[in-house]
Formats: C-alpha cells, sequence, structure tokens
C-alpha cells in the first residue's frame, strides 16, 4: 500500500535566514501512530504547519494520499485534521459554534448528530452552550481535539498534545488515540514526553537542527540501542572506580554509594556474573541489587546528546 | 470516552473531497461573523443608530436651523447619505478588519489557512458578512433619519447599489488592514488617522460647492467625495460630481484593494510564514 504521507527533500528558511528542516525525507503508512520526538526548534511544529498548509515550503514535495499538497490542496487538506501546540480558539463563542465552523471550514455539510457524539465522547457535550473562555484549560484542549476531529479526517496531527494537561487528561488522549487508530486514522505526534511516544508509537522519528537524525520501529528502536542496567547499593561508597573493573562499562552514581553497570542484555555473555565474582574478590560489598532496561527517554537523549558537535 | 463516533466509515472508502467551491465552508464563516455581530448587538448596531441620532440632532438639528437648503434640498435631509455613508465607511472597515485580526490574534488563524478553501472563498466569506452587515446597518440609519426628516429616494435601485458596492469596497480595505495590521493600534491607525478625516472632509454634511475654490479643488483628490456625491445623487438627483465618475472611483477603490488582495494571499504577506 502506498504511503498515505510522504515528504521528499522538505526545506524551510525562514525569512530571517533560519534553516528549520533541511532534507527531510519521511513516509508514513495508514494506519500508523508515528511519534516525532526532538528538543525545541528542531523543527518539528514546521514540518507539520507545512503539511498543513499554515507555512510554505521552502523546497521538496508533501504528498497525502499521492496527490501533492499544494497542487491538489483541496482533496489533501480535506483529509487532515491538526491539533496546534497553543489554545487558540474563538474564546467568546462558543463549543459548538467552534466545532461547527471548524467542519463547515473543512467542506464538510453539518452534521450534528456526528458532533454530539464526538463532544460526548470528549465529555464536552454538557458544555456545548458554554462560551471558551468560561472553560478550563483541560476543557479548552478538548474543544481543539473536537476541532480537528469535527471533519473526519484519516490524517491526525498532535502538536504536543499533551503539554501541560493533567494525568487523567493525558490518559484520556492516549485512549483516543489509540480508538482512533483502530478505525484506521494515521496519527502523527509530537511530544516532549517520550513515555507518550513509548506508550503508543508504532515507529519513531527523531529531529535534530531541522534534520530528521533517525527514524525507526520503536520496539526495534529499542531492542537496538536499548541497554540493561545492574544497579548495585555498595555498603561502603568509593572514591573512584577500582582499576581491577576497567573491563566492565561501569560508573559510580549516588556519590558513589551505587555502582551502574550498563550491559548489552542481548550479548552471549553479558559479564554480570564475573562482575559480582570481581566484586566479592575486591571485597566490595553490597546491600542491594536491581536491574532494569533503558527507557526510549535515554535512547532519545544519548541520540540527541552523541551526535551534538 | 466511549463509542467513538469518529470515523464511522472506512477509510480507504471515504471519497476524497472534490469540491470546486468550499461552499459548506463560505456559509460557516459568513454564518459565524453574522452571529458574531449578534452576540455582540449594543456594539453592532445599536451603537452606530445612537451615533447617528446624535448626529441628527447636532447638524440636522443646531446647526439645520440656520442653513435653510443645499441644491435644493432641506439640510437635514441633505445630510442623511453623508450620515448613512459615514457610518457604512467606518463600519466596514471595522467589521472586516477585526473579522481576520482576531484569528490572527488568537492563533485561530491557523485552521482557516490549514482548511481546504481558496483565497477568493476566504474573501467571500469573510467581505461578504462584514458588507451585510455595513448594508444592515445603512438601512437601519436610514430608517431612523425618517423618524427626523423628510427622505425622498429618486433612484431606489442606484441607492442600494452604492450602498452595496461601497460596503464591499470598504469591507476589502478593511480585511486588508487586518490582514496587515501586528497589534490593536495599528487596527485603528488608518481608521482613525485617515478614514475618519477624509470621511469628514469627504463632503458628509457640506457640497464641496460649498468651499473656497482651492479647497473645493483639493477634495476632488478625496475619494470619499466621490461615494458621498454618488450616493446622494441616488437620493435627490444632485451631487458633487458627476454618476458616472463616482461610479468609476468606486469601480476602481474596488479593483486596487483586489490586486492588494491577490498578492497578499500569492505571496502570503503577514498571513503564512
Amino acid at each position: 500500500m502506498p504511503p498515505i504521507l510522504s515528504l521528499a527533500h522538505l526545506s524551510k528558511v525562514y525569512a530571517s535566514g533560519f534553516e528549520a528542516l533541511h532534507d527531510v525525507n519521511l513516509e508514513i503508512a495508514q494506519g500508523e501512530i508515528f511519534a516525532l520526538l526532538g528538543p525545541n526548534g528542531a523543527g518539528k511544529t514546521t514540518l507539520i504547519s507545512i503539511v498543513c498548509g499554515s507555512v510554505n515550503k521552502s523546497g521538496g514535495q508533501v504528498l497525502v494520499g499521492g496527490l501533492d499538497n499544494l497542487t491538489n490542496y483541496r482533496a489533501t487538506r480535506s483529509r487532515i485534521g491538526l491539533v496546534p501546540q497553543e489554545i487558540a480558539l474563538d474564546i467568546f463563542s462558543t463549543v459548538w459554534s467552534n466545532v461547527r465552523l471548524s467542519r463547515g471550514l473543512f467542506g464538510k455539510r453539518p452534521d450534528d448528530a456526528y458532533l454530539e457524539g464526538l463532544l460526548k465522547d470528549l465529555s464536552l457535550w454538557e458544555k456545548r452552550d458554554s462560551p471558551v473562555i468560561q472553560l478550563s484549560g483541560g476543557m479548552k484542549r478538548r474543544t481543539m481535539i473536537a476541532k480537528a476531529l469535527s471533519h473526519q479526517p484519516d490524517i491526525l496531527f498532535l502538536d504536543e498534545p499533551t503539554a501541560g494537561v493533567d494525568v487523567n487528561l493525558r490518559r484520556d488522549m492516549w485512549a483516543l488515540v489509540r480508538k482512533l487508530r483502530e478505525t484506521g486514522v494515521t496519527i502523527i505526534l509530537t511530544t516532549h514526553y517520550i513515555e507518550e511516544a513509548e506508550e503508543m508509537a508504532d515507529r519513531v522519528g527523531v529531529m535534530k537542527e531541522g534534520r530528521l537524525a533517525l527514524v525507526e520501529d520503536k520496539v526495534a528502536l529499542m531492542r537496538r540501542l536499548g541497554k540493561r542496567h545492574l544497579s548495585l547499593t555498595l555498603k561502603t561508597p568509593l572514591a573512584v572506580l577500582p582499576e581491577a573493573l576497567s573491563d566492565w562499562s561501569l560508573s559510580l552514581a549516588a556519590e558513589g554509594s551505587r555502582l551502574v553497570y550498563d550491559f548489552d542484555a542481548k550479548a552471549p555473555d553479558n559479564g554480570m556474573p564475573a562482575l559480582l565474582q570481581k566484586l566479592d574478590s575486591l571485597g566490595v560489598g553490597y546491600s542491594d541489587l536491581e536491574t532494569s532496561n533503558s527507557t526510549l527517554e535515554d535512547i532519545f537523549v544519548s541520540l540527541v546528546e552523541a551526535k551534538r558537535p | 470516552m466511549s463509542n467513538m463516533p469518529m470515523t464511522d466509515t472506512p477509510i480507504t472508502n471515504r471519497p476524497m473531497m472534490s469540491l470546486a467551491f468550499n461552499g459548506p465552508g463560505v456559509w460557516a464563516i459568513y454564518r459565524n461573523e453574522i452571529r458574531r455581530t449578534l452576540r455582540t448587538l449594543i456594539q453592532s448596531v445599536v451603537s452606530p443608530v445612537i451615533t447617528t441620532a446624535l448626529y441628527f440632532i447636532v447638524f440636522g438639528g443646531a446647526i439645520g436651523s440656520r442653513i435653510s437648503q443645499v441644491g435644493g434640498v432641506s439640510y437635514g435631509a441633505f445630510i442623511v447619505p453623508g450620515l448613512i455613508m459615514l457610518s457604512l465607511l467606518t463600519q466596514s472597515v471595522s467589521n472586516a478588519s477585526v473579522a481576520i485580526y482576531f484569528p490572527k490574534f488568537t492563533g485561530a488563524i491557523y485552521e482557516l489557512l490549514s482548511a481546504p478553501m481558496s483565497a477568493v472563498e476566504a474573501v467571500l466569506a469573510y467581505v461578504g458578512a462584514a458588507a451585510t452587515k455595513s448594508v444592515g446597518i445603512g438601512l437601519i440609519i436610514l430608517a431612523t433619519a425618517e423618524l427626523f426628516v423628510n427622505v425622498t429616494i429618486l433612484h431606489p435601485v442606484w441607492m442600494i447599489a452604492f450602498l452595496v458596492l461601497t460596503s464591499v469596497a470598504f469591507s476589502l480595505f478593511g480585511f486588508i488592514i487586518g490582514i496587515w495590521a501586528k497589534s490593536f493600534e495599528q487596527l485603528n491607525l488608518v481608521p482613525a488617522l485617515i478614514l475618519t478625516p477624509l470621511t469628514f472632509l469627504g463632503g458628509s454634511f457640506y457640497s464641496i460647492d460649498m468651499l473656497p475654490p482651492f479647497w473645493r479643488t483639493f477634495s476632488l483628490f478625496n475619494p470619499v467625495v466621490y461615494l458621498v456625491s454618488g450616493f446622494r445623487w441616488s437620493f435627490y438627483g444632485v451631487g458633487d460630481v458627476s454618476i458616472e465618475a463616482s461610479l468609476a472611483f468606486t469601480a476602481l477603490f474596488i479593483a486596487v484593494c483586489l490586486a492588494i488582495l491577490v498578492w497578499i494571499f500569492r505571496t502570503g504577506y503577514r498571513l503564512r510564514a
């Protein structure tokens, strides 16, 4: 099946001369949940804005469902829903007016039954006649989502969807994303919460300084770059690592009271038994021992930090 | 969140939108703008009516009693077209400029920019709504004027035509100002510093024939003179300039505004980065 979204050699240089995107190539399959990660200023929002049509590209091509998003802007834009980072609403209009306007803007005839179901699902139905200005921050965020879904898009962009929202709303949004995916909606989200990407994404893209540094299946990425950690709580803190332990990838933490060993879980000999024996022979005692997997966040940080000049 | 109705039709079976004209989009904006007027009824409608009534009391009552007739028309009746035009210009510019500036200010403009709407459709919706409001206010002011003086309309079709054309022309102008403005201060700058002086000096309350020769000639460079004159002609059959000149100027003004808007949407000036 051809990709639902295809970016080829996409670039963007703002009038100020700032290069926000540099030769970005990306293909996203229909029904996929794709998480775009990256530090502030990496170009995530610019990329989304170009695809949605609110920012002009400097070069390259964007295809939505095989159609160019400039020459076929009506067909392509009608398929896309966008929840931007900032809450941007007509605050003096009611929730109902806001969602009706959005549906119309995207060329859809009024369908009050659909909008009623949408607002009920987003726990907004009781607030439908309230001006947006009277809503809480979480309700405003839900209204933004309702607007983006009002025209039944099959590609949904969520730009930092859970920034500044409480835990309950975050969980609700994750549930919403999963339900949307079940119906075939493709979701592209940017997030600072790596936990979010780890929880939901099928694939992960890491952006850095306008470049797409990495695109990979989330599970494969975690398997490839993921490490296991052995953490030993020492009975007596160490000031420095003994020379005899230089064969292992060790570090001291918590002011020398914890010894951390990073190892490849898939390696035939992970070195752990030998390390424990060595510690015994050196008389380095420990009172506790635990192992853990590295998170996507660890991988993300290592990727971004490692390539920094 | 249960029973999600987000997509009741499978993606693959959903038809791609192939509208040649986004009618629902135009209607949605138009309807939303008219609703905004109704939401702010006092500010949008009552305020200009009260202001106009005050003009009648001050100019028609106090000054009009000292001026018998202008061009064969009683002074009170003479100023009616000028007063309507005064409100029409300020309301058209204000309605259209706020309509596009406010979403820019709140950030909600992203939705318009990412919607499957052409520039023509967006202008049609916003300018159409602003012009509709202005025409409505113009007619309300006309009805208010009838309470104070006897108003004759010799050419009702031309009167409506001038009402509509002027509303459209200055709504286009207001739309441009709304896109250009980066702050509320700038939004009020052009109406306050240019439009209001031009309107007051454009023959709203007098005939330019009443001016000394130099100022009469100078006034012919004021575009508002042509609008007021044409509009007044439709009422009483008299005007400061010919009806052809009034029509030609109005058409020219609309053409210039459209050309600027074409450039704005082509380049994305102050809309798209």
